[in-house]
């Protein structure tokens, strides 16, 4: 990022193409250094707000963009494209924006979606527990009633963006139905605690959240209580995703042309790594898994345009098919560069790195695995 | 009206389920298949197919319990508001 780069708008931002531009001004150069900072530097958030691209395609009456799915997918695959920890703070705010817009109340909704579309107030999203990753239903953060309020108890962790939100989604236990409440930072028995050293996506701000004996009014329930409580975390899983799925096309596409140019320049025995066999044949797969894995992204993203519930199956299939090729594929860029990969001094490490992340956020391959398959069995028994 | 809706939406449970045995009047929650992921679907094809949108307020379970407790909630959204 320059000082003399300015800030994009909306209208700039909002295609795949003004999204590119946007990588190669403010993060390609430096992504390799947030990543062994272990965080995204507040100018370069500054720098998103100011582009618009925090929730892009919130309505245009609470400051979003209005932009369609598919194009929001286009922008988190150009962002992941630079940087998997850019990305995945996108991809939490993304989602609280998503359910705030969705099942917000008008005061919720006038109360916190400005602030989310300008990325004034950062969010993140609280799901998974110390001892509850996959298995929703075992969640043991609780939400009790108390007088007009709640009061809410638990930790979650692996919180993307925990260290710098301004506003939580917590999903808890509300008797028998997992209810989301708004939270925001300041709120009395909140606690924040940084995570350092991950794997992948290391700058992504990563936190454990405890919260003890938290009180919330009663305008913090977001959403419907009983059977239709698990829509919330449903719906804004499914969103999460759509974001992941685009971002591994993101990571596959940075790998594919790191690739490209690497092989172009290395030779062995004289000759250019990119005139041998081996080398081509693992090109040729990264282009075919990337415009396979885009085009299943983009089919998701239409069908969530048009609000069609076969959205949330494709997009299932989306995020397996791009979350395992990117990691697939950002082994072979690794293997390609031979030691020159596994060092700091090419980005294909970082890409390896993040890549295997995202095979375990927002509903690990084998769950995947588990509801693809049985959506299938549903449809295919006689 | 009515048939029309009940059928449209017991034809969208039954084209995920093919194997499952209810009628409009069914506790279709008491056949075992429904889950939370199922639950989003079924309110997103409902909004998308009859051109509603159901308020938080009316996502409780009473109103999808069966095929014929779906349809009512979609007329009552269909109908315009009284006074307006």
């Amino acid at each position: 990022m320059t000082a003399s780069t300015p800030p994009r708008t909306l209208d700039q931002v909002r295609d795949r193409a003004s999204a590119r531009r946007f990588v190669r001004d403010h993060i390609a150069a430096t992504a390799d250094e947030y990543d062994r900072l272990g965080r995204v530097p507040e100018p370069l958030l500054d720098a998103i707000g100011a582009a618009g691209l925090w929730a892009p395609f919130l309505p245009a009456d609470v400051g979003g963009g209005g932009v369609s799915y598919t194009a929001l997918g286009a922008i988190h695959e150009e962002i992941g494209r630079g940087c998997s920890s850019v990305r995945s703070l996108l991809t939490v705010h993304t989602m609280v924006a998503f359910a705030v817009d969705r099942w917000g109340t008008q005061d919720q909704r006038r109360r916190w979606l400005p602030s989310l579309a300008s990325g004034r107030v950062p969010a993140s999203l609280c799901v998974s527990e110390p001892e509850v990753g996959s298995d929703a239903t075992r969640m043991t953060t609780s939400a009790r009633r108390v007088g007009g309020g709640w009061v809410v108890n638990g930790t979650k962790t692996w919180i993307t963006g925990g260290r710098r939100a301004g506003l939580f989604l917590v999903f808890a236990r509300n008797g028998p139905a997992v209810t989301a409440f708004l939270v925001p930072r300041e709120t009395p028995g909140v606690e924040i605690t940084p995570i350092d050293d991950m794997l992948g996506t290391r700058a992504s701000m990563l936190a454990t959240v405890t919260l003890r004996d938290v009180p919330l009014a009663a305008d913090a329930l977001l959403g419907p209580e009983s059977f239709a409580a698990g829509m919330v975390l449903t719906g804004t899983l499914d969103l999460g995703r759509f974001s992941v799925a685009a971002g591994s096309v993101g990571i596959t596409q940075a790998c594919l042309d790191a690739c490209a140019g690497y092989t172009s320049q290395r030779r062995i025995r004289d000759v250019p790594l990119r005139e041998l066999q081996l080398i081509r044949a693992k090109i040729t797969d990264m282009v075919t898994d990337v415009t396979a894995a885009r085009l299943l992204y983009e089919r998701a993203g239409r069908l969530k345009d048009a609000g069609d519930a076969q959205t949330i199956m494709a997009t299932w299939i989306a995020k397996y098919f791009a979350s395992t090729a990117a990691a697939r594929h950002a082994s072979a860029a690794v293997q390609i560069h031979g030691a020159n990969g596994a060092s700091a001094r090419h980005p294909v490490a970082r890409y390896f790195r993040d890549a295997k992340v995202m095979e375990i956020i927002e509903g690990s391959s084998e769950i995947q695995q588990i509801t693809i398959a049985d959506a299938a069995y549903q449809k295919a028994m006689p | 009206m009515g048939d029309y809706t009940a059928e449209t939406i017991n034809d969208f449970i039954h084209g995920r389920f093919p194997d499952a045995t209810f009628t409009d009047d069914d506790d279709i929650f008491s056949l075992g298949f429904i889950n939370s992921l199922f639950a989003m679907e079924l309110v997103m094809y409902i909004e998308q197919k009859f051109s509603v949108t159901i308020p938080n307020d009316e996502l409780k379970f009473d109103n999808f319990r069966t095929v014929n407790c779906m349809a009512e909630l979609v007329h009552r959204q269909a109908l315009p508001a009284v006074g307006q």
